[in-house]
């Protein structure tokens, strides 16, 4: 009967809607960025230098991208880089976070101040720290007018340290937003649930290890891409603090696929690199995923 | 998908396009990194005779890395269809470009104006493709320089050290009397910008060629190029323990405050001495690097003229011209502490480090002993300059001595090609 | 439920508290170290900068600095200062963030609440969309936009940035609709409402919280995004950190340090505004919602 396909295609459209909405993200996704994955992989085996160009050479790039130095150092400073990095903006967030939601008088004071850093654009910000980290004019300068003489920091000039000190700004700039992270995530859980757990006689470490830890789990994920991708893109961050100097000593893989695809036209290197930190990042992302979003059962 | 057209197929393509977005009439776009005080107001002389003319300027700054951030942003533009009419551009990279075969040709003008017997022959290497006009070179910057403060020098007694030894002794003297011999800046371009002038002063002007610009293996890893980076360690004992990632003009700072005594650098840091109302000559001496005198090594700004509509030429080809003319090329290189890029400029507006330089630029062009800088592209095209930077920074750096670093050079170069 | 509306429930002693406090105090003044230094430098004349202690407090208070970098600061040929550059970045930024969180909030709620088979796999390719490095972006995405006819163009700035932020907004959406009752959801359509009547009746109101962090992300990220500000505008619509970094950058120009650092504190003026106006939705949020009790 008339009504009743009419109420079928209603439920039908019902059904299809979701996916409609949908359709455009997936559309745009497989396009812009799978679609110029592939492209990436291709241009990986030519000869482009300056711009693409389509001289198949084989293997060549990946081969002189092996005989760089300064690539494997980079990979090395990244593994470095990223482990503290997001360790640290982790553990330093969420216990902002959990700090910040003892209900604090000054809760819209400090939120502010604590996410601050991201606002700024590191091309300048970067002059700022590179200043303060400097032994010659920054904090060990000021501590020994201060009196303190025997005070020592200057792991921004040695090779062997200056990437801590990149750790350490970028741990300045978004620490503050992974706490909003956990922050949104902790104001999502039920406090009915926790005062009944607290009427039950739980201690305070025990409820957050037991009960709230546990239901932040989404955030952390987010938490986790959002600082994996950082780690991996951070580019300005050196550019403005080291320049990835003394040397070469704090090159990382995104300094190095921007300079020898743009800097030094030399596009299939470029192209190579970023299929390389393409296939790590999935070595280590694909498992973590599978892992966190598998269905529940 | 873009990966299946053929080159020809993309620039034809290109060239379509950008013929037929529309333009105001009689304007030029200009992409360039001119964009701290001087250098700007410098270019705005252009931009009005341009206007003089009815020429409107479209102005597009992309600062950044000497140039480094223009280039990446000219690469989206031709990718887009949309090149720029004029950029501004560096020694191989106007090469590079040319060979993609999107630039234009100026054939006429130059032969019109004459630019081939006031150009100097070192500089039309870049300015022309296949004998082809296709840039016009706005200044010409040399980069072995070495600035010093005359106070202190003379404080310490300290004449203008005329050969290395000379130089080495009077950065000794002046560590000796407790202050810094050589304030610098530890980036590799400005290593880079010191290996220079080293390397010159190791071998002169022969094996500079043979080394940086035939790119000789024998020549990258012989004796001479041991020799070269051992006065680069020999240097690095004369630096401060903070000169990593140091700016050069707070480099620049130190010599000028008396902290320092020497800075080799190229002839930016002019403009420092000068805007701290310090003299040539009275203040602060100007001179080139122990060993290379009558050696000049160069980098030059040029305008690259991209293929534009019919309707754009004329515009184009009138900016071109107004670059090349002497006036300009004498107040803006006035003011960007830099030497005009013909050879019959009169030299009345410039100060003494000016006049110095454009007569030993004359001097060197008619020699032959015009070179390009390696430190600034103008020697060897960005993968082998880049390459160079690597073995230069790690030599300096301490993570190669003066052997290993020559070993590895020969074997970066190689491999950058 | 208590008189203070924010915060858990979880309570505390009193010497607890002052711990607290006393961290989150040292904390504050990590993240306003370099804020600090920036500050007294930009109020302090270019040669106290580099001839004297850039830790010190100025000897010569000016401002001078900041009216330069606002409005007669050399940017290109021409002295505009960063003034006429934030009309572009606001034109490009506003409808960017907005799309960008709406499509995000919209795949979340998808993702999560009409679940079908392969909606995980496709999330998870969004999700390592994100990782795609922007470098191997630029070329392709250059050509294409020449042949859509974007090139240049403020729209053309907006689709790019909303192609590169819904990985993340929709991850974070996703994972704070997770958390959501479906139970809800199932009960409102029982009673008849449809897909977006279910979305803005039932989710929007809760999604204080992550609208925040989405927005402040988005515009963060957008606002201060440099590589396709510089590849994908035209002259005219130049945003401000392409403006920004021509002030602060040159290779062989003089730099005034104290106009670069009033100029990053200008240009990150609309960012902080973001932050402390959308603060107050973190609490909002949380008022309205039933599910913190």
């Amino acid at each position: 009967m008339a009504r009743e396909t009419a109420l079928d295609l209603r439920t039908r459209l019902q059904e299809w809607i979701p996916k409609l909405v949908l359709a455009p993200s997936v559309a745009v996704m497989l396009v812009f960025v799978y679609g110029f994955i592939l492209f990436t992989a291709f241009l990986s085996f030519t000869d482009s230098k300056i711009l693409p160009s389509y001289g198949l050479v084989g293997w060549h790039n990946y081969w002189r991208l092996f005989q760089l130095p300064t690539w494997s150092l980079a990979i090395e400073n990244l593994a470095i880089f990223a482990a503290l990095y997001i360790v640290i903006c982790s553990v330093i967030g969420l216990t902002l976070a959990i700090l910040l939601d003892q209900k604090i008088r000054g809760e819209g004071m400090l939120r502010p101040i604590y996410l601050y850093p991201m606002a700024l654009s590191f091309i300048v910000t970067g002059t700022a720290w590179k200043w303060l980290l400097d032994p010659g004019i920054g904090i060990e300068h000021t501590l020994h007018l201060w009196g303190w003489t025997s005070f020592h920091f200057a792991w921004i000039k040695e090779s062997d340290f200056a990437i801590y000190t990149v750790v350490i700004a970028a741990v300045w700039q978004t620490s503050g937003f992974v706490m909003a992270m956990f922050l949104a995530g902790l104001r999502g859980i039920d406090n009915e649930i926790l005062k009944a757990a607290q009427m039950d006689g739980a201690s305070n470490w025990n409820l957050y290890r037991r009960i709230i830890i546990p239901q932040l789990r989404p955030a952390f994920l987010s938490a986790f891409v959002i600082l994996a991708h950082l780690a991996v893109k951070s580019y300005d961050l050196v550019v403005a603090l080291t320049g990835g100097g003394p040397g070469r000593a704090t090159e990382l893989p995104a300094t190095f696929m921007y300079s020898y695809t743009f800097t030094r036209n030399e596009m299939g290197v470029g192209a190579a690199s970023a299929v390389i930190m393409l296939m790590t990042i999935a070595a280590i992302m694909v498992p973590y995923l599978y892992a966190e979003l598998k269905e529940p059962k | 998908m873009r990966g299946y057209l053929g080159k020809t197929l993309t620039i034809a393509a290109m060239l379509a396009m950008s013929a037929g977005i529309a333009r105001a009439d009689g304007s030029v776009e200009v992409l360039h990194w001119w964009t701290s005080g001087g250098e700007a107001a410098a270019l705005n002389v252009l931009k009005q005779d341009l206007q003089k003319e009815g020429i409107g300027w479209k102005d597009m700054p992309v600062a950044g890395g000497g140039g480094e951030q223009a280039m990446t942003v000219l690469r989206a533009r031709v990718t887009a269809g949309d090149p720029p009419t004029a950029v501004q551009m560096l020694g191989y990279d106007i090469q590079d470009w040319a060979k993609q075969g999107v630039l234009a040709n100026l054939d006429d003008i130059a032969a019109k104006d004459g630019w081939d017997k006031v150009v100097p022959a070192a500089l039309q290497k870049f300015s022309k493709y296949d004998g082809h006009w296709i840039a016009v070179p706005v200044d010409v910057h040399s980069t072995n320089w070495v600035w010093a403060n005359k106070k202190l020098l003379d404080s310490l007694g300290i004449a203008q050290p005329k050969t290395w030894d000379d130089f080495v002794a009077a950065l000794q003297k002046v560590k000796d009397a407790g202050k810094i011999p050589l304030a610098m800046g530890g980036q590799p371009w400005q290593e880079a910008t010191m290996f220079d002038g080293v390397v010159l002063s190791v071998g002169g002007p022969d094996f500079y060629k043979k080394a940086f610009i035939d790119l000789d293996p024998a020549a990258l890893g012989g004796p001479q190029m041991v020799e070269a980076f051992k006065r680069m360690d020999q240097l690095k004992g004369f630096v401060d323990p903070n000169f990593s990632g140091r700016d050069w003009n707070l480099a620049t700072a130190m010599v000028i405050k008396g902290d320092a005594a020497f800075q080799m650098m190229g002839d930016w840091a002019k403009g420092e001495f000068l805007r701290a109302n310090m003299k040539p000559g009275v203040d602060f001496m100007c001179f080139r690097t122990p060993g290379t005198d009558g050696d000049v090594t160069f980098n030059s700004d040029q305008f690259v003229m991209f293929k534009v509509g019919k309707d754009q030429q004329a515009a184009q080809n009138a900016m071109a011209e107004a670059v090349m003319s002497p006036s300009f090329q004498s107040s803006f290189n006035v003011v960007k502490g830099s030497v005009p890029a013909r050879t019959d400029v009169p030299d009345t507006a410039f100060d003494d480090c000016g006049k110095m330089a454009m007569a030993q630029l004359k001097q060197a062009n008619d020699k032959g002993t015009l070179l390009g800088s390696m430190a600034h592209g103008h020697a060897n095209p960005a993968a082998v300059k880049n390459a160079i930077y690597d073995v230069v920074t790690a030599n300096f750096n301490g993570d190669y001595d003066a052997e290993r670093a020559a070993k590895e050079l020969v074997k970066a170069v190689a491999l950058a090609q | 439920m208590s008189a203070v509306s924010q915060g858990t429930a979880v309570s505390t002693g009193r010497f607890t508290r002052v711990l607290i406090h006393v961290t989150l105090l040292v904390f504050a003044l990590f993240y306003l170290l370099p804020l600090v230094v920036m500050l007294i430098n930009s109020v302090k004349p270019l040669g106290e900068i580099t001839g004297g202690n850039m830790m010190a407090l100025p000897k010569v208070w000016t401002i001078q600095p900041w009216l330069e970098a606002w409005s007669t600061a050399q940017i290109g040929v021409q002295p505009t200062g960063l003034r006429p550059y934030f009309i572009n970045s606001i034109e490009m930024v506003v409808p960017a963030v907005a799309i960008s969180t709406l499509m995000g909030a919209l795949n979340g709620y998808v993702l999560t609440k009409w679940r079908f088979r392969g909606d995980t796999v496709l999330f998870g390719l969004m999700l390592f969309s994100c990782f795609i490095p922007f470098q191997i972006v630029l070329i392709p995405m250059a050509r294409l936009l020449g042949l859509m006819g974007l090139a240049g163009t403020v729209p053309g700035l907006i689709f790019v940035h909303v192609v590169y932020g819904l990985g993340f907004t929709t991850l974070y959406f996703r994972n704070y609709y997770a958390a959501f009752p479906t139970e809800l959801v199932r009960a409102a359509q029982i009673d008849g409402a449809g897909f977006f009547r279910i979305f803005t009746r039932i989710l929007l109101p809760l999604s204080g919280p992550i609208i925040v962090v989405t927005v402040i992300w988005q515009f963060t990220n957008i606002w201060n995004d440099f590589l396709f500000g510089s590849s994908f505008s035209g002259q005219a619509s130049q945003p401000m950190t392409v403006a920004l970094n021509n002030l602060v950058q040159s290779s062989t120009g003089v730099k005034a340090y104290n106009v670069h650092f009033a100029g990053a504190i200008l240009a990150a003026l609309p960012t902080l505004f973001v932050y402390i106006v959308s603060g107050r939705f973190f609490v909002r949020g949380l008022m309205a919602g039933s599910v913190k009790g």
